[in-house]
């Protein structure tokens, strides 16, 4: 005799596991977002017990995975039809969307009360508005109304050092804002150059990136514009004296080989069958970019008194 | 709707999973919270 068991399946056909939960936290994006916020907690003046500054970091992730969970409760449909996006748990059914929802919103809640309780409630207050600006502004408001969903939506992205950098201080000055304007500079070429090489499938599903809407000259115009803007942005720490030379110099370098992989970028059209490399070899030095720029900003703060 | 044995030990295998991870996350929660709590009341 086979045993069988009577269950309710209708509404989850597959058992969810562990790991769907935690891909719901987007990890790699959470990756950047945990080095960023680290940074800008590590570079801030003053200083701030191990374990609170653990504490910190860790709500900054918690409160970026659970801005993550709702962008995929909300997105499931977009994401079942797009190549990239089509393995994750939500399109695959492997996870209620209520669930989803639940498990973002109780990261998300869990982050902000617990930042307010550890550290100070200004981080908290900022991380709320973070998450808030990632879920309802990015996802449901701009990302799919306007080409412009990057630039403003990349403003989501930027908050962790900020957020880093209060939970040190308790107040904002003028160079947490101006790693918060890096990192705002910094989103649009970066996911432009992505949006050019997997542009088929933001099409396919509708969302008006910049390529498939404003089209790719002026996308590459743009990219390069950004990239400009970048190079000034960056700079600012040190100009306005709130870094030293290490980081300077450091941004000096890294930003102007930014410009340079964007000038190929800018200045070709791709044709048929075309493989994408300046586009690809830009979207991979960004991230290592990022890394560099931020990592220099705390061996400028850590080697000079 | 019915299961098979081996859609039931699959389903049991991934409530496991899914019961441990919740476990260690609250230990990790609740360990955190007492330090957070002995760091602000030596400070």
């Amino acid at each position: 005799m086979t045993a069988t068991v009577q269950t309710d399946t209708r509404t989850a056909p597959l058992p969810a596991e562990w790991r769907d939960f935690f891909a719901l936290t987007k990890p790699r994006v959470m990756s950047l977002v945990v080095f960023t916020g680290l940074c800008g907690l590590l570079a801030a003046p003053g200083s701030i017990h191990p374990v609170l500054g653990f504490a910190a970091v860790l709500c900054i992730a918690l409160g970026a995975g659970g801005a993550g969970a709702l962008n995929m409760w909300w997105e499931a449909d977009l994401d079942a039809k797009m190549k990239r996006t089509a393995g994750r748990p939500l399109p695959q059914g492997r996870l209620r969307p209520t669930d989803a929802r639940d498990f973002g919103i109780a990261l998300s809640v869990a982050s902000v009360g617990t930042m307010g309780l550890a550290v100070n409630w200004l981080a908290a207050a900022i991380l709320a508005v973070s998450i808030l600006y990632y879920a309802v502004v990015y996802t449901i408001w701009l990302k799919p109304r306007t080409p412009q969903n990057i630039v403003i939506g990349g403003g989501a992205g930027a908050f962790p050092p900020l957020i880093g950098w209060v939970a040190v201080t308790g107040d904002i000055t003028l160079m947490p804002v101006l790693l918060f304007a890096v990192i705002f500079m910094w989103t649009p070429p970066h996911f432009w150059a992505l949006a050019l090489f997997v542009r088929s499938d933001y099409a396919k599903a509708g969302i008006p990136m910049m390529p498939v809407v404003a089209g790719e000259a002026a996308t590459r115009r743009q990219i390069l514009l950004y990239s400009v803007a970048l190079l000034a942005v960056s700079l600012a720490p040190w100009w306005i004296g709130g870094t030293g030379a290490i980081y300077g110099l450091t941004a000096l370098v890294l930003s102007a080989l930014f410009v340079a992989l964007s000038l190929p970028v800018a200045f070709r059209q791709a044709g048929e069958g075309d493989r994408m490399r300046p586009e690809k070899r830009l979207f991979s030095y960004s991230v290592l970019y990022l890394f560099a720029l931020f990592t220099a900003l705390v061996v400028d703060r850590m080697l000079l008194p | 709707m019915t299961m098979t044995p081996e859609e039931e030990e699959q389903f049991k295998k991934a409530r496991r999973g899914r019961n441990i991870a919740l476990a260690l996350v609250l230990a990790a929660f609740v360990a955190l919270f007492y330090a957070i709590t002995i760091v602000k009341m030596l400070d």
